[in-house]
C-alpha cells in the first residue's frame, strides 16, 4: 500500500530488503509479508502504535528471532543462512535497557569492543570517543546501576555506535532522554549517517524525531506497510492546514450542529471531533480569506487554533486516534510467544 | 574453507567473543564478594556440624582395613558438593538475564551460540573454583594427603566437575521459561546429584537399588576422583574410570548445552 517511490529492487545500493517477511506468534502474526527497501546511507523510519511490529521487524533483520516465512538481506546478506555477516554489519540499540548493570561504563563498552571484533590498537580510543559523544567520560568508572535512566541510554547508544557498523537498528533510541541529549543524539546520528553512509532504521514514537530524522518513513500498523513515503510527501499527502475549534457553547448537541454546517462547506476536506474540539481539514484556500465563512457556520467561538500539519497529524490520519496501549493481554501474547519460540 | 568465510566464522573472532564473556563472569564474581563469603556456610555446616554430629555417633569409616574419621571422610564430597552447587546455580542465572534484555546485546554479536555457551561455561567454572579455593585451605586440617601432584589433580577434578555442572546449568537455564521452576530443578537435579554421589557414605556397602543409582550419578565419580588424590584409600573406582566418565559426561553436556543456546529464545 506504499503510495510511491517504492525503490526497485534490484536497485544496487540498497542496504536491507525484505521479501514477504512474516512472524507469526501462535494465533498473532505480528509482521505480514512485509516487502521492504532501504537504501545505503538513508534514514528510515519505522512508526506504528506499540504492538504493530515494529521491533519484531527489528529483532528478524538482527538475527535474534526466526522468521516464520519469507526473506530479507542485510548488507548484502542473507539473514536466514548468513546471520554471522549480517551480525559483523550491524549495530543495535535496544528498546529495553541491555547494558551491565553490574559492570562499569567502560567496562561495558570494553566487552562490547572485545565481541564486536574492535581492533586492539583502536579500543581505548574509541571507547573515549564514544564516551565523550555520550556525554559520560567522567562517569565512565561508575557501576551501571547507579547511572539514571537517560545516563543508561546514552551508554546503550554509545555502544552501538562503538564498532562503527554499516547498519545501525534504533529501537526508540531516545525514549526517556532530556531534550539537549536528544538534540545531541540527533546531530550525531546525522553526523555518521553524512560521513560513513552508514544506514539506520529507527523506530520512534517521538513524531518530531521522524519528521527531523528520517529521509523515509513507513507507518506500519497490525503488522503492514500502512503509508511509505517521506515526511514531506506524507505531510502533503493528507492536507495542508487544519483549524481546531472549541465552540462557546461547548454541549455536543452544538458540536453536531456545527459540523453539519461546517460539512457543507467546500474547502473543507473533513471534520473530526477530538476532545471537544471540532478539528475541521482545510483544502487548497487562505485561512483567513474563510474565516467570516467558517464562523457563520459554527456560530460563536471559544477558541479557534490554526495549525500545520505534522508529521503527528500523518500518524493519526493512519493509524486511527484511538489508544492502543498494548494491552495486558497483547503483552503476554508476544511476551510467551517470544519465549516459546512462537510454538 | 570457502563455505566458513561464506559464513563468516572467524575463530580469532569466536576466542575473543568467549574470553570477552569469560572475563564479564570474573569481573561480576569480583565485585560480589559476600557471594564468596556465603558460600562458604553450606559447606562449613555440612563439615562440622552434620560431619562432627554424624562422626561421633558411628565413629571411625572403615575400608580395606584403613580408617579415617568422618569428617575427613566427607572432605572430598563437600568440595564437589560445593561445586556443584555453585555451578549448576550459576548456569541456572541465565533464565534471568533472559527476562533483562542484557543477554541479546551478547546474542547479537557477531559469534556463534556455541562460543557463547563456551564462554559462560568457562566463566562459571573460573568463579566455581575460586570459590572452592577457600575451603580447599582445610586440607591441612582434615589430614588429607596433600603433595604436588595430589593438589593437581584435586583442582583438575573440581575444574572438571565445574565444566560439567555449569553445562548443567546453562542447559536447563536455557530451556526454562522463567524462574518460578528454580526450586524444581533443586529438588529434582540438585539436591539427588549430592546426596547419590557418595560424598557423605561408602559405596561398598549399600543397597542394589542405591548401588546402581549411584553409578548413574556423574558426581559420584568426582567424589570419587577425588578421594583418589586425598584419601586413596577410601576411593571406590580408578583414577581412569573417574577421569573417563566425567570427560565423557562433560563432552556430552557441551553438546547438549550447545543445542540448547541455539534454540534458546529471548
Amino acid at each position: 500500500m506504499a503510495t510511491q517511490s517504492m525503490p526497485d529492487k534490484s536497485e544496487p545500493s540498497a542496504t536491507i530488503t525484505t521479501s514477504k517477511l512474516t512472524k507469526r506468534f501462535g494465533e498473532l502474526t505480528a509482521v505480514k509479508e512485509l516487502d521492504l527497501s532501504v537504501r545505503q546511507g538513508e534514514i528510515f523510519g519505522l512508526l506504528g502504535p506499540n504492538g504493530a511490529g515494529k521491533t519484531t521487524t527489528i529483532s528478524m533483520l538482527a538475527t535474534l528471532l526466526d522468521p516464520t516465512s519469507g526473506e530479507a538481506t542485510v548488507n548484502g546478506y542473507d539473514i536466514d543462512r548468513q546471520p554471522l555477516k549480517v551480525r559483523q554489519s550491524i549495530g543495535i540499540v535496544f528498546q529495553d535497557p541491555s547494558s551491565d548493570d553490574i559492570l562499569t561504563g567502560y567496562e561495558n563498552l570494553y566487552l562490547h569492543a572485545l565481541m564486536y571484533g574492535v581492533p586492539q590498537a583502536e579500543r581505548k580510543g574509541r571507547i573515549q570517543e564514544v564516551l565523550e559523544l555520550v556525554g559520560l567520560a567522567d562517569r565512565a568508572d561508575d557501576i551501571v546501576r547507579n547511572y539514571s535512566g537517560g545516563m543508561r541510554r546514552r551508554l546503550e547508544l554509545g555502544r552501538g555506535l562503538l564498532h562503527q557498523p554499516q547498519v545501525l537498528f534504533l529501537d526508540e533510541p531516545t525514549l526517556g532522554l532530556d531534550p539537549q541529549t536528544r538534540e545531541h543524539i540527533w546531530d550525531y546520528i546525522e553526523t555518521i549517517v553524512r560521513e560513513r553512509q552508514v544506514t539506520i532504521i529507527l523506530t520512534t514514537h517521538y513524531m518530531e524525531e521522524a519528521d527531523r530524522l528520517c529521509d523515509r518513513v513507513a507507518i506500519i500498523d497490525h503488522g503492514e506497510v500502512v503509508v511509505l513515503d517521506t515526511p514531506e510527501a506524507l505531510k502533503e499527502g493528507i492536507g495542508g492546514e487544519s483549524l481546531h475549534i472549541r465552540l462557546a457553547d461547548d454541549s455536543e448537541s452544538a458540536r453536531d450542529e456545527a459540523m453539519t454546517a461546517l460539512e457543507d462547506l467546500s474547502f473543507v476536506r473533513g471534520i473530526e471531533q477530538h476532545a471537544g474540539e471540532l478539528v475541521v481539514a482545510i483544502e487548497g484556500v487562505e485561512v483567513l480569506e474563510k474565516l467570516p465563512e467558517i464562523m457563520n457556520a459554527t456560530g460563536k467561538m471559544a477558541r479557534l487554533n490554526l495549525h500545520s500539519t505534522t508529521l503527528n497529524d500523518v500518524f493519526l490520519h493512519y493509524c486511527g486516534r484511538d489508544i492502543r496501549a498494548e494491552s495486558a493481554e497483547d503483552r503476554m501474547a508476544t511476551v510467551h510467544g517470544v519465549m516459546t519460540g512462537g510454538r | 574453507m570457502g563455505s566458513l568465510s561464506e559464513s563468516g566464522l572467524d575463530l580469532r573472532q569466536e576466542l575473543r567473543g568467549i574470553y570477552a564473556i569469560w572475563l564479564r563472569e570474573l569481573k561480576v564474581f569480583r565485585r560480589e564478594k559476600s557471594r564468596i563469603v556465603s558460600s562458604l556456610v553450606t559447606p562449613m555446616l555440612w563439615l562440622f556440624v552434620v560431619g562432627g554430629g554424624i562422626g561421633a555417633t558411628v565413629g571411625e569409616i572403615e575400608r580395606n582395613g584403613h580408617t579415617v574419621d568422618y569428617q575427613s571422610f566427607i572432605y572430598p564430597g563437600i568440595l564437589a558438593m560445593s561445586v556443584t552447587f555453585t555451578s549448576v546455580f550459576f548456569g541456572m542465572y541465565i533464565v534471568w538475564d533472559r527476562k533483562v534484555d542484557f543477554l541479546k546485546e551478547v546474542l547479537a554479536a557477531p559469534m556463534t551460540r556455541t562460543s557463547v555457551f563456551l564462554g559462560k561455561m568457562l566463566g562459571g567454572s573460573t568463579d566455581a573454583l575460586i570459590q572452592v579455593a577457600l575451603l580447599l585451605l582445610f586440607a591441612a586440617y582434615f589430614d588429607m594427603k596433600l603433595t604436588v601432584l595430589s593438589l593437581v589433580g584435586t583442582v583438575l577434578f573440581l575444574f572438571l566437575l565445574a565444566l560439567c555442572m555449569t553445562a548443567v546449568g546453562l542447559s536447563i537455564g536455557s530451556q526454562m521459561e522463567s524462574p518460578e521452576g528454580f526450586s524444581l530443578i533443586v529438588s529434582f537435579v540438585v539436591f539427588p546429584m549430592f546426596f547419590l554421589s557418595g560424598a557423605i557414605y561408602k559405596l561398598d556397602c549399600l543397597p542394589a537399588w542405591l548401588g546402581i543409582a549411584t553409578r548413574f550419578d556423574p558426581v559420584t565419580y568426582a567424589v570419587d576422583g577425588l578421594r583418589n588424590m586425598l584419601l586413596p584409600d577410601m576411593a571406590f573406582f580408578s583414577v581412569a574410570v573417574d577421569l573417563a566418565v566425567l570427560l565423557g559426561f562433560c563432552i556430552v553436556m557441551v553438546a547438549v548445552g550447545t543445542f540448547g543456546f541455539k534454540r534458546m529464545r529471548l
